[in-house]
């Protein structure tokens, strides 16, 4: 990590979305509802690092991402790139800083137009820049198709997408983002529409991009692979990081109550490893009402009554980790870590 | 050990395309016993699908069936729709593929949740409503919700609703068809919780569909691993993991990330063969990282490698030491 400003700084990021009054909202004068996407959303990524965004749908994961990358205007918040702040400038002048910050989408499908060839779906980025696609931008092509696992480039590059396997779809899609050699890659669930066999393909090449120097923020559902690919881990819950810290410490010794739930419930591969799953009730709330004091305490299995009123912040839980509950810290013992049972444990208990 | 309560046995399905025939299903055998929970994984387009739609007499018009399937004995698909039709729901249920998404928008829940009631006779008016109150308190949803609509319900309930419309004719075999895929992790634990405790309370045998092994290693006790139309391996999913017999089941597991896992994340390289073309030898062999002479030319036979264990996989016929030992087709 280099000294200087973080890659991407964000601060205290409030992106809403307005919803109608509908017809009978606008006759009774009822005030315009909005809903509550990101509600001070703060982290920030270092060149050669991997977070991961990680939450249940509809915490504001992509929210996060499409505000960062401008394509979406918040409410109120900054966003530092290279220590700039870029929360409202023009189009103009983001124009130049588009080439450094680059999103990845989640459906390798949908993101590539049929009607092109993997070749001109890598001009175009280049060609929007300006770059001379027929002189140095060849190499920049060819290069980029290379990074991305393409190889030789030459096989690949006049392909249409249906001709080939979503793995290779999502390296195409890879290949545009870096032809013009960003320094930070959004990835909106970049696996998530792949099969199982082809997805470590795809995330080995982000942590290798990460490891030459690029900074990641990876957005994904599942935990148990930002637990394999991040350097850190962000946990979101109704529009708020409430845990943030090294993919280890996260994971191993969570500390917010959400966190530690989360971790109960996913399932092992491993089918003698049996957990003690803690499920918690319903679902989580709407983000158009959200709760007064702590946002997760109408769910929280160790809640308090000064939970209901206080909303809590980001606070030192551990070496560079932090969670947002007033009830963990300082001195908390690590929970249990989950003990795989072994096969004998298992062989006595079906005699038994 | 009691009797098979569903076997499927050697079944075939093919599916009529313009350009040709693709064979979806390329001899698929497994049995069910009755409160079992077996799993049936495999990725996308492997037959999974395919397989259970045959169970249940629903397959689409423009494919054809070989093969056989039983319940308790009797061959369901012998005369079609004629032999499936007393059973369906009433025996065998099923909850589709994206159920939860395909709730009639504009209809109460409880009147959905009534139709295949209604529609067997097997309850009518008031107490088919009554029916419904029970079904839903069933699958955790309050009796009070049925006048609901679909857009009331959040998608975790929604997923409840369906498993309850697919038990509203008292079924035996429930097969579900990735219940827990688009759900997030805590609603998938819940919805598993569900699928566990009905199995237990009403001795239910399930067969749950997924490409998602760790959801499967942790609810069923058996699993059948599918490749390309064909099961490459069956057996306790302790065994699975434990004890792979088959190159692609190890692999799977292997490139499954764990979250407290430590070993690195593997991908295989390639992908599946084409169905609508004729497979010679292992249909996994081009991926395969132990395949060896008799792979790319001849099929591999399904056979017992333990009690309850089978795979389709070369390796288990040829002498252990020509391999290095036993273990040698392990899962590490
Ligand atoms: N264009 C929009 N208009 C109104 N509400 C929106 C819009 N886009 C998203 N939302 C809402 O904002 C919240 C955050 O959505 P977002 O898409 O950021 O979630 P996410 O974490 O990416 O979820 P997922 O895992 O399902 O992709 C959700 O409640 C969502 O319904
Ligand atoms: N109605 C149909 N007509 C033609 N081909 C079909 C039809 N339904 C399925 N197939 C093909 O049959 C094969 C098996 O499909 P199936 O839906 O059973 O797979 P699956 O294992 O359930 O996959 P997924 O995990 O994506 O749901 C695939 O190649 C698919 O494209
Ligand atoms: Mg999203
Ligand atoms: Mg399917």
């Amino acid at each position: 990590m280099s000294s200087g400003p973080p890659l991407l700084e964000v601060e205290n990021l409030v992106t809403h979305y307005r919803l109608g009054r509908g017809f009978l909202g606008t006759i009774t004068r009822k005030p315009e509802s909005s809903v509550h996407a990101l509600d001070g959303v703060s982290f920030t990524v270092h060149s050669g690092e991997l977070l991961a965004l990680v939450g249940e749908s509809g915490c504001g994961k992509t929210t996060t991402a499409q505000t960062i990358v401008r394509m979406i205007e918040p409410n109120s918040g900054r966003i530092l790139f290279k220590g700039k702040d870029i929360t409202r400038l023009s189009a103009g002048e983001m124009r130049p800083l588009r080439r450094e910050i680059q999103l990845v989408y989640q459906d390798p499908y949908e993101s590539l137009d049929p009607r092109f060839r993997v070749r001109d779906t890598i001009e175009e980025p280049l060609a929007i820049h300006g770059v001379d696609v027929a002189g140095d931008g060849r190499q920049q092509i060819l290069s980029a198709l290379e990074r991305a696992g393409l190889s030789p480039p030459e096989l690949y590059i006049d392909r249409y997408p249906h001709e080939l396997s979503g793995g290779q779809r999502q390296r195409v899609a890879i290949a545009a983002s870096l032809v013009l050699n960003p320094a930070l890659l959004v990835a909106d669930e970049p696996v998530s529409m792949l099969d199982v066999s082809v997805r470590a393909g795809i995330l080995d090449l982000l942590a290798g991009l990460r490891r030459s120097g690029l900074g990641i923020l990876m957005i994904t559902h599942d935990l148990s692979t930002a637990a394999h690919y991040a350097d850190r881990i962000a946990v979101m819950y109704l529009g708020r990081i409430v845990e943030l810290g090294p993919a280890v410490d996260v994971v191993r010794n969570p500390q917010h109550p959400y966190t530690r739930a989360l971790i109960s419930v996913v399932p092992s591969r491993d089918p003698l490893a049996r957990a003690r799953p803690q499920l918690l009730e319903g679902e989580t709330p709407n983000p158009t009402d959200i709760p007064p004091g702590c946002r997760f305490a109408p769910r929280c299995p160790m809640v308090e009554e000064r939970c209901k009123s206080i909303d809590p912040e980001l606070r030192p839980v551990g070496e560079a980790h932090e969670a947002a509950c007033i009830l963990v810290g300082g001195s908390q013992r690590p929970i249990a870590e989950r003990a795989p049972r072994t096969r004998r444990d298992e062989t006595e208990k079906r005699g038994a | 050990m009691s009797e098979a309560i569903l076997q499927v046995e050697d079944l075939h399905i093919w599916f009529d395309l313009d350009e040709g025939e693709l064979h979806a299903v390329q001899g698929v055998s497994f049995e069910l016993e009755p409160g079992e929970r077996m799993g049936l994984v495999g990725e996308s387009g492997c037959g999974k699908t395919t397989t259970i739609l045959a169970v249940m007499g629903l397959l689409p018009a423009n494919a054809s069936v070989a093969g056989r399937v039983l319940f308790n004995g009797e061959d369901i698909l012998e005369e079609g729709e004629n032999t499936v039709a007393p059973h369906r729901w009433k025996d065998i249920a099923m909850v589709f593929q994206g159920a939860m998404n395909a709730f009639n928008p504009v209809k109460r829940i409880g009147d959905q949740i009534a139709e295949p009631m209604e529609l067997h006779g097997t309850a009518r008016g008031r107490q088919a409503k009554g029916r419904v109150g029970d079904l839903l308190e069933l699958v955790g949803i309050p009796g009070s919700r049925a006048d609901r609509y679909p857009h009331e319900f959040s998608g975790g309930m929604r997923q409840r609703a369906a498993i309850a419309m697919a038990l509203a004719c008292g079924p035996k075999i429930l097969l579900a068809d990735e219940p827990t895929t688009a759900l997030d992790v805590m609603v998938q634990a819940q919805i598993l919780e569900l699928l566990v405790g009905l199995t237990e309370e009403l001795g239910l045998a399930l067969v749950f569909v997924t490409h998602d092994l760790p959801v499967v290693a942790q609810t069923c006790g058996r699993a059948a691993v599918m490749y390309a139309g064909r099961i490459a391996e069956e057996g306790a999913t302790a065994d699975l993991y434990h004890d792979a017999r088959h190159p692609y089941t190890r692999l799977l597991f292997a490139a499954t990330p764990d979250l407290h896992g430590k070993e690195k994340i593997i991908s295989i390289p390639g992908s599946p063969p084409r169905l609508d073309r004729v497979i010679t030898g292992c249909p996994f062999q081009p991926r395969c990282d132990r395949a060896f002479a008799p792979c790319p030319t001849v099929t591999p036979r399904t056979v017992s490698v333990a009690e309850r264990h089978v795979a389709a996989c070369h390796l288990n016929e040829v002498p252990a030491e020509r391999l290095g030992g036993a273990g040698a087709t392990g899962a590490r």
